[in-house]
């Protein structure tokens, strides 16, 4: 099975010259060992905040603040969070022999301060930490056993998973629209968080039944929805997977409450947030670390968000961006820990209706990317820049996407709604989506088997163009540093500052005495499992 | 469903054209044919089918017809129908607020700046408050434009300034006196529970107080934005879909003018 799968790989369709891609690939791994250099220095108040809920802090002051909040900010402000505040927690537990919520809950109430007791040697610490943390760990291990043994048990979807959203902005109303959808047939539900949730600096807490074009990520409304789409999942003898956003100021907090809580799926792009929501590069690029640690423990699959390089570039000129943010993603996420299976590495299908061949040219990419990618559960995004109020020419758009995407083979299906740009989706239109999608990957279910490309023709000539571009591009990012190439707009056009834009102030550079002990226990390049 | 073709033929009606007196037209004039689809709240059944039929009596239609049904779930069931439409409307007495400019091409409207304004335009865009989307400012302000128009980074006599989405009223206001704007571009594409009405009121309150209204061409668009709803919150005109780059530049073109010559 496995020598196949590698004769098929090495067998393009489309005259890819693998070397170039060793090439390719090999260019992205020492910008990410560049980035890499940088991220294990320093840490955020979002990692330190995450650390807080892993070993139990949660719940919200008088003042609905976070307690992770108030714990992290009491050591934030006077200077002391380059020593992480595992060391203070454990100093306090020591001193107090109270549990992390307890110290937590009391200096909320005002009632102790967390840097005045006495400094305790890092193994004490460690040791007054360890039932919780191996706790943590624990918990989010049994949730990736009990998600495997659903699966055993009642079985999947095939790929491409059909992927819809639900946007309702009350958790109650998203589990009726959920399960309305994974009856339909969805495989994967993504709760779309309300407008702006990526630019809070803190998690909101609780169950939600109020927001704008989408409902808060909280890790009560995680809890409401796994348990929904465990009983559908049951209902229609199909695991449902749960999907959420991992971006934005709380990327590692959110990948926790999901671990904790067993989502399966998480948007969690290491450049999106620093050039679609101007939050800083290095905030972001540590963040993205310890977010996808956890979800590669966790056996989350993440999904990288290049389609949105296309919403603002051109699908046709600037397809070769893409490819070298989705090589450059793929390390990032290698060295955090996340197998190749688990990368739902994005792409999208925003070509211009209006291209002469344009099918032709998403086909070669969506087979390039395909083959570049063997074993990633490819994240495929459907048209939205050329959707238009004719909903009937929509349909059709989508239905293109749907057939590019079972031709060549790709993981997760974004289905496209006809109503995209003119409404959030109607039952009816999702009930449309998932109908399209069915019908087109039964009706063609083998094609990618039956049609080769013609050799030298205008796909593979396409294909190899756009390798032959994001070689140049990523030996140019190479060249630059990361760091240097986003302040020079090399990806979607966007040029950030290193000290701009928003979440800087959260930055810290790590003391000798920081500790972080999940990073042994999560990696998967260090840890046993 | 397979009660043969619904017939869309109805031979005993007046099929003269008389504009006090418009309906829908599917193959025949005044036949006042009307396709919709719809979801109620209930089960499928042949009530539920009776209830879509009673509905669209209530809505002005003869004759509906159910042309296909499904339970998407337990409990709600999708309706396609069609129906011959009562109602008429006069098209004479039609009035309509609408931005009063010519529409341009791009060269036009840059010749027109040099001859009659004689400098370039400044003009900044963004998608204001909470919105995080970019399509609709990028579609009128990208280099690359869309659907084939070029967006106002494109023209020669246009400096163009894409601030993004997310962008705060203060900072907007900000930037547009710091680069002396002749012109704001507000886009709104979430608007959800009505939040681009609150975003766009409180942009027009910060430039009154500021004395900054009428010193600069307010403009607004998205797919929900109609130009009466602009006016209605004091905007100076509204693009809503369908309309591109060469709609605004050429409104703005011509407003500047306009204003450079009443001043």
């Amino acid at each position: 099975m496995k020598t196949e799968q590698k004769t098929i790989m090495q067998k393009s369709k489309l005259g890819l010259d693998f070397s170039k891609v060793a090439k390719a690939k090999e260019t992205a791994q020492h910008i990410a060992d560049g980035v890499q250099q940088f991220v294990n220095n320093y840490t955020t108040v979002a990692v330190e905040r995450t650390l807080c809920r892993l070993i139990g802090i949660d719940g919200v002051d008088e003042n609905s603040v976070p307690l992770p909040n108030v714990v992290v900010e009491a050591i934030h402000e006077i200077g002391r969070l380059p020593d992480g505040v595992l060391a203070f927690l454990g100093n306090a537990m020591i001193a107090t022999g109270l549990s992390p919520q307890a110290i937590a809950e009391k200096i909320a109430d005002g009632t102790i301060d967390i840097t005045a007791y006495p400094a305790q040697s890092a193994t004490n610490i460690a040791a007054v930490l360890k039932p919780f943390v191996d706790a943590a760990v624990e918990r989010i291990r049994n949730n990736r056993k009990g998600r495997e043994d659903m699966i055993a048990k009642i079985g999947e979807g095939a790929k491409p998973y059909i992927y819809v959203i639900v946007a309702t902005g009350n958790i109650y109303e998203d589990v009726v629209q959920a399960q309305a959808a994974a009856r339909q047939g969805a495989d994967i539900i993504a709760v779309i968080r309300t407008t702006g949730q990526s630019l809070l600096d803190y998690v909101p807490y609780g169950a939600t039944t109020e927001g704008f074009g989408g409902t808060f990520a909280t890790q009560e409304n995680f809890r409401i929805m796994r348990k929904a789409l465990d009983e559908v999942g049951l209902e229609v003898g199909r695991y449902i997977r749960l999907c959420n956003y991992c971006s934005g100021l709380c990327m590692p907090e959110i990948a926790a409450m999901g671990a904790l809580e067993g989502l399966d799926v998480m948007l969690n792009d290491a450049l999106y947030g620093i050039l679609f929501r101007d939050i800083n590069m290095q905030r972001t690029l540590v963040d993205q670390y310890f977010s996808r640690m956890i979800n590669g423990f966790a056996g989350v699959i993440i999904n990288t968000g290049e389609d949105n390089y296309l919403t603002t570039a051109d699908a046709f000129e600037e397809a070769h961006t893409v490819l070298a943010s989705d090589l450059i993603n793929e390390q990032l996420a290698l060295l955090a820990g996340i197998p190749e299976e688990q990368m739902g590495l994005g792409h999208a299908f925003e070509m211009d209706p209006e291209l002469k061949n344009g099918f032709l040219y998403e086909l070669a990419q969506a087979q390039m990317t395909r083959e570049i990618f063997p074993k990633a559960p490819l994240k495929y995004m459907p048209p939205t820049k050329f959707m238009t109020g004719n909903v009937f020419r929509g349909h059709i758009q989508n239905a293109l996407f749907n057939e590019i995407a079972i031709w060549t083979g790709q993981g997760i299906q974004l289905l496209g709604m006809l109503t995209e740009a003119v409404h959030t989706p109607f039952m009816s239109d999702r009930f449309l989506a998932i109908e399209n999608a069915k019908y087109i990957f039964n009706n063609m279910q083998n094609i990618g088997d039956e049609v080769e490309f013609k050799s030298g023709g205008l796909i593979q000539k396409r294909a190899q163009g756009v390798l032959d571009e994001a070689l140049v591009l990523l030996e140019k990012v190479e060249k630059e540093g990361l760091f240097s190439a986003l302040e020079k707009g090399f990806f979607a056009n966007v040029k950030r500052p290193k000290t701009g834009g928003k979440g800087l102030g959260g930055v810290v550079e790590k003391s000798a005495n920081y500790l972080n002990p999940f990073v042994e226990l999560m990696n998967c390049n260090t840890a046993h499992r | 469903m397979s009660t043969g073709l619904y017939s869309t033929t109805a031979k005993d009606f007046d099929q003269t054209l008389d504009l006090t007196k418009i309906k829908p037209y599917g193959d025949t004039l005044n036949d006042g044919k009307v396709q919709l689809s719809f979801t109620l709240p209930v089960a499928c059944s042949d009530e539920a089918i009776e209830a879509a039929k009673q509905l669209m009596y209530k809505m002005g239609f003869d004759n509906p017809q159910v042309v296909f049904y499904k339970e998407l779930t337990a409990g709600y069931t999708f309706f396609n129908c069609y129906g011959n439409v009562s109602h008429t409307v006069d098209f004479t007495q039609i009035k309509v607020q609408k931005v009063e400019s010519a529409t341009w091409s791009m060269n036009d409207t840059d010749e027109f700046i040099k001859k009659h304004i004689g400098r370039k335009i400044v003009v900044v865009g963004a998608s204001t408050g909470s919105d995080a989307h970019t399509v609709g400012i990028d579609a009128i302000m990208n280099m690359k434009g869309y659907a084939g128009r070029y967006g106002l980074e494109r023209y020669e006599m246009i400096t163009a300034i894409n601030m993004g989405s997310q962008v705060p009223n203060e900072d907007f206001i900000k930037k547009a006196i710091e680069v002396n704007a002749d012109a704001i571009l507000v886009s709104q594409t979430v608007t959800q529970k009505d939040v681009h009405v609150k975003n766009m009121t409180e942009l027009i309150e910060m430039l009154d107080a500021e004395g900054l209204r009428s010193k600069m061409i307010v403009v607004c668009g998205g797919p929900r934005i109609s130009h009466e709803l602009a006016k209605e919150l004091g905007f100076d005109a509204g693009f809503g879909m369908n309309t591109y780059a060469d709609d605004v530049a050429s409104f703005i073109a011509q407003e500047v003018d306009r204003r450079t010559k009443y001043k």
